[in-house]
C-alpha cells in the first residue's frame, strides 16, 4: 500500500449530517468536492491521498537512477516511459487532493518539513538492475492490488485518480517481472542476482501494506467511510497468493522459509515482516531516507526559478494581451 | 518569489466524432503549456485527437446542496420519454 499508517480523525459534527453522510456511503454513493462532508472525513482524505501522491513521486528516484545504466536500449526506453507514468500518477493524486481544499505545494511543503510520509519502500535502495525488474514485479504488483481496491474507495476524484492509474499500473508490473525472468532464465550469476533482489525485496513488499489492522487503531473509521477498501491484512495475503506462483515460475527460491500452502484456509501462510524493521524506516533511519529527502528538494529548490520564469513570462505576455485590446 | 501555478481542468476528445470529456486537471503558468502538460500527463497512450484547457477559476456550476430542486422537476415528467406511450402492434416501428 502505498499510504501507509493513516492517522484518521473523529469528528464532532452535527450527528444528523453525520449519519446521513454515512448512509450515502453505505449505499454506494461517491462523495464529490464540493458535497458536505465531516471534518475528519476530509482530513483523513488529504493525509491518504498526499501520502500515496508523494510516494508516487518519491518512487521515481531509485528507478531513475537505473536509466542511465539500462542494458538495452528497449529496457532504456521502458524505464523511462514508467518513471515518467509514475509522475503523472503523483499528479493524478495531488489534482484529486486538491479538490479537498489543499493546494500541492503546500503538500509538497509538508513532504520536505518531514510532516508528510511515503511509502516506505522507497527507502530501499536499488543495488543493481535486478532490482529494477523486482521493483516493478514486486513493488508495483503490491501497489496494483491496493489500487484495484481503492478504486471502490468513496471519494469520487481519488476513485477516478485509481482507475486511471489501475489502466497504467499493470504496465508497470509485467515490464518487471519480464525484466527479471530474463535474468531468472539467464546466466548462473544473473538468476543469482534475481534470487538476491527477491530475497532483500520481499519482505520490505510486505510492509507496503502496513502493520497488521490488529495493532492499527486508525483502520476502523477509514473502512466505515470507505476511505480504506479492504484491511491491510486482507491485501497482503492477496498479494502472497499471487505472486507465489510466479515466483515459482521463474525457479527462484522462495525468499521466506515459512512460506506454504495451507490446505484449510485455501491460502499461502508466510512469515511476518519484521515491523520494528518498518517502524525504522517510517522513523527516517532506513537505508535511504536521508538521500530520498535531500533529492526530492534539490529538484524542488532547483527548479523554483523555472517555475517562477514561466509564471513571470505567462503575467508578461498576457499584460501585452490586454494592452493590445 | 512564491507562487502557485493556476489550476486548469482537462477536456479530451477521445476519438473523432465524440465530445471533449473532462479527464483531470493540472497546473500551468498559462494555456500553452496546459495544453502541452495535458499532451504529456492525458495522452501517453493514445487517448485522444483534441484538447481542451480551461482555467479552474472560469467554470461556474450548480450547488451540490440544490440537487433536489434542480433536477426533480424532470423526474416526474415520464411523459417525455418515449417508452411512456404505447404504440399497437398493427403499426409497426416507430
Amino acid at each position: 500500500m502505498y499510504a501507509q499508517m493513516i492517522k484518521s480523525e473523529a469528528s464532532n459534527e452535527d450527528p444528523a449530517k453525520l449519519e446521513a453522510f454515512q448512509a450515502r456511503i453505505d449505499a454506494g454513493e461517491k462523495i464529490e468536492p464540493r458535497d458536505w462532508m465531516p471534518e475528519g472525513y476530509r482530513k483523513t482524505l488529504i493525509r491518504q491521498i498526499g501520502q500515496h501522491a508523494h510516494s508516487e513521486v518519491v518512487g521515481q528516484l531509485p528507478e531513475g537512477n537505473w536509466i542511465t545504466r539500462a542494458p538495452t536500449l528497449e529496457r532504456k526506453a521502458i524505464l523511462l516511459a514508467k518513471v515518467q507514468d509514475e509522475a503523472g500518477h503523483g499528479l493524478y493524486l495531488y489534482s484529486a487532493a486538491e479538490t479537498l481544499g489543499v493546494s500541492r505545494d503546500e503538500l509538497i511543503e509538508l513532504l520536505h518539513e518531514g510532516k508528510m510520509k511515503y511509502s516506505s519502500i522507497f527507502n530501499y535502495p536499488t543495488l543493481n538492475w535486478a532490482d529494477i525488474g523486482a521493483v516493478g514485479w514486486l513493488v508495483d504488483g503490491a501497489a496494483i492490488v491496493n489500487q484495484v481496491a481503492l478504486q471502490r474507495t468513496s471519494y469520487g476524484p481519488y476513485s477516478r485518480a485509481m482507475v486511471r492509474i489501475c489502466k497504467e499500473e499493470s504496465f508497470h508490473a509485467r515490464q518487471g517481472y519480464d525484466a527479471i525472468r530474463a535474468m531468472a532464465f539467464g546466466t548462473p550469476a544473473q538468476k543469482r542476482q534475481a534470487q538476491d533482489a527477491l530475497d532483500r525485496l520481499w519482505f520490505p513488499a510486505l510492509m507496503m501494506f502496513g502493520p497488521s489492522d490488529a495493532e492499527s487503531v486508525h483502520s476502523e473509521q477509514s473502512m466505515a467511510w470507505k476511505i480504506k477498501v479492504k484491511s491491510n491484512d486482507e491485501l497482503r495475503q492477496q498479494f502472497v497468493d499471487q505472486t507465489i506462483p510466479q515466483i515459482e515460475y521463474l525457479g527462484l527460491d522462495l525468499p521466506d522459509p515459512g512460506i506454504t500452502w495451507n490446505e484449510d484456509r485455501g491460502h499461502y501462510d508466510f512469515s511476518e515482516p519484521d515491523w520494528s524493521e518498518f517502524f525504522n524506516v517510517i522513523k527516517g533511519n532506513g537505508p535511504c531516507n536521508v538521500d530520498r529527502m535531500a533529492d526530492r528538494k534539490a529538484a524542488w529548490d532547483d527548479g523554483a526559478w523555472v517555475r517562477d520564469g514561466l509564471l513571470a513570462h505567462a503575467r508578461k505576455k498576457q499584460a501585452a494581451n490586454l494592452a493590445a485590446e | 518569489m512564491k507562487h502557485e501555478w493556476p489550476l486548469w481542468e482537462i477536456f479530451i476528445r477521445g476519438q473523432h466524432g465524440l465530445s471533449h470529456r473532462h479527464v483531470g486537471s493540472l497546473h500551468a503558468p498559462d494555456a500553452e503549456m496546459a495544453v502541452k502538460n495535458a499532451r504529456d500527463v492525458y495522452t501517453r497512450r493514445n487517448e485522444g485527437v483534441s484538447i481542451w484547457v480551461v482555467e479552474a477559476r472560469h467554470i461556474a456550476a450548480s450547488v451540490p446542496s440544490e440537487k433536489g430542486p434542480m433536477f426533480e422537476p424532470s423526474e416526474s415528467k415520464i411523459y417525455r420519454h418515449p417508452t411512456f406511450y404505447d404504440i399497437p402492434d398493427e403499426v409497426g416501428h416507430m
